[in-house]
């Protein structure tokens, strides 16, 4: 089989409309999976028991079960429910609901590598139990976890097509459709394969690239940088 | 003069260890006292227990006449809620040994932050307040820099002006010394000492620098597991110790120091 390139070129538009989709999925799922992962991680460390077994009943079961089930949960068992939801919103529920649970161990390791005595010293400043995670505790467990919060953007990307499960017409869907239109899959799987490559790899530059802009050593830079 | 902390048969265990047995003592308004003792015998406990790090077990405890691990509601005496607490915290400020400044905020921040959150100060009013306050630290220069960049002389005397911030009748000072390199133990102290020469905070202390303990006291409390055993004027404890654990405990010290001096 030889590529036919003025077929690639072709189909081009059609994909790169159905990548908006992939990227689109992507951005909003991995917005929530890092907000609700933050809640969940946070809710975990409640002192009232049932409030953080809850939480952590809710991860583990996310854990513990395929995403394709998951998502088939909200998409045709829900509505049984009175809650019915476009295909996309529930894709993006889905994936972020998913990768919250990974997300939230995550943060969990992060806030726990904090040393109990800023804790102790925020407490001791009468900032309340909120403001020490927002002011004190977060802006200190993220930029260490950056690389592993980064690396579940990589896996949700990789994971969008099984939204073609629930009609989610994103990047690979569309590249079967056109495959099972004009019995040519070499061209459009191809260049599917190409895109997730190559925003694999963007996003690992761009990852690197925040992970060096929170870091402590770039601040302190920095803060020599003004002075000097 | 009249008492501002008082406790009242403090209790503390941490499993079956008694760390604190019914202890009765209390600190006058405005008074320095200096608590000493080996090492064990329960004196970060009773700092922490009073900053609200750490809830005893039982008994009572004053501060400026309101209970601090209790509260009244409807004629009952019922346990403190983070709210009672948060009122009473307001009085206290406690510098620890391990400095634990905030590393991810320059000197400034770590100054103003509490001052803009806590007490809902304008950044400007915060900003003057931790500047004058670096400067009586002698440190106003390092304002823009982080706490990583600093000597450990250097990050104790921050966080007592982020104490100081929060403008506490109380202070409460573990150890603030202990974890500095010898060379930089005279610039903590010298602050500690124009502190108590210039203002009117009542001062908590744990020592183990004894010349400065001496200095700086108006009365010294000797703890021995988990009990104050010899209390009394530095003059008199240095001296004329009664307790036969305290006359032990000073020559250790002693023997230690000239140790160390190479006496
Ligand atoms: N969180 C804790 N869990 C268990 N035991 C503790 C805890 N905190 C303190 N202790 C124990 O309580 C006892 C008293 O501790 P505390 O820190 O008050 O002593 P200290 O007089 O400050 O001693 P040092 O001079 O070593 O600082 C010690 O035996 C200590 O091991
Ligand atoms: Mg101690």
């Amino acid at each position: 089989m030889i590529v036919k390139w003025d077929f690639a070129w072709n189909i081009l538009p059609v994909l790169l409309k159905a990548a908006i989709t992939t990227l689109e999925a992507t951005a909003l799922g991995y917005a929530m999976a890092l907000s609700l992962g933050l809640v969940l991680a946070i809710v975990r460390r409640s002192r009232v028991r049932a409030i953080s077994w809850t939480a952590g009943g809710i991860i583990e079961f996310v854990r513990s079960t395929p995403f394709l089930i998951q998502l088939y949960f909200l998409y045709f068992i829900l509505p049984n429910y009175g809650l019915t939801l476009p295909a996309f919103v529930t894709g993006i529920l889905g994936l972020g609901i998913h990768y919250s649970a990974y997300t939230s161990e995550v943060y969990r390791a992060g806030i726990e590598g904090i040393p109990q005595g800023q804790w102790e010293a925020a407490r001791s400043l009468n900032f309340t139990k909120l403001q020490i995670y927002r002011r004190i505790i977060i802006p200190q467990a993220i930029p260490p976890i950056v690389p592993a919060l980064g690396n579940y953007l990589v896996g949700m990307i990789k994971d969008t097509p099984i939204l073609s499960a629930i009609a989610v017409v994103e990047i690979m869907q569309r590249a079967k459709i056109i495959g099972s239109e004009t019995f040519r899959y070499l061209e459009p799987i191809t260049m599917v394969g190409i895109f997730f490559l190559l925003v694999s790899l963007v996003f690992s530059a761009f990852i690197r690239k925040v992970e060096r802009g929170v870091s402590m050593d770039r601040r302190i830079e920095k803060a020599m940088e003004i002075k000097g | 003069m009249e008492h501002i902390i008082r406790f009242s048969k403090v209790t503390k265990r941490f499993g079956d260890l008694v760390v604190l047995e019914e202890l009765d003592f209390e600190v006058m308004a405005k008074e320095r006292l200096v608590l000493i003792g080996s090492s064990g015998s329960g004196k970060s406990t009773i700092l922490r227990i009073l900053m609200t790090l750490e809830k005893p077990d039982s008994g009572f405890i004053e501060v400026e006449g309101e209970s601090l691990w209790h509260m009244e509601k409807k004629g009952r005496i019922v346990p403190a809620t983070e709210k009672h607490l948060r009122k009473m915290r307001k009085k206290i400020g406690m510098v620890f040994q391990h400095f634990h400044l905030f590393p991810h905020m320059t000197v400034l921040r770590n100054v103003t932050e509490a001052q803009i959150y806590v007490l809902g100060m304008s950044k400007e009013e915060a900003r003057e307040r931790a500047l004058a306050l670096l400067d009586m630290v002698g440190l106003s220069e390092k304002a823009d820099q982080y706490p990583a960049q600093l000597s450990g002389g250097q990050k104790q005397r921050v966080a007592i002006a982020r104490a100081l911030a929060q403008r506490p009748q109380i202070l409460l000072f573990d150890e603030v010394t202990s974890a500095l390199d010898p060379e930089l133990v005279g610039e903590v102290l010298k602050v500690l000492k124009d502190l108590a020469q210039e203002h009117e905070h009542t001062m908590l202390i744990v020592t183990h620098e004894m010349g400065f303990a001496r200095e700086i006291a108006d009365r010294i409390c000797f703890l021995d597991k988990g009990r104050i055993i010899e209390k009394g004027p530095p003059s008199r404890i240095f001296t004329e110790p009664e307790m036969e654990r305290t006359r032990e405990f000073l020559r250790n010290y002693i023997e230690v120091s000239n140790a160390i001096n190479g006496v």
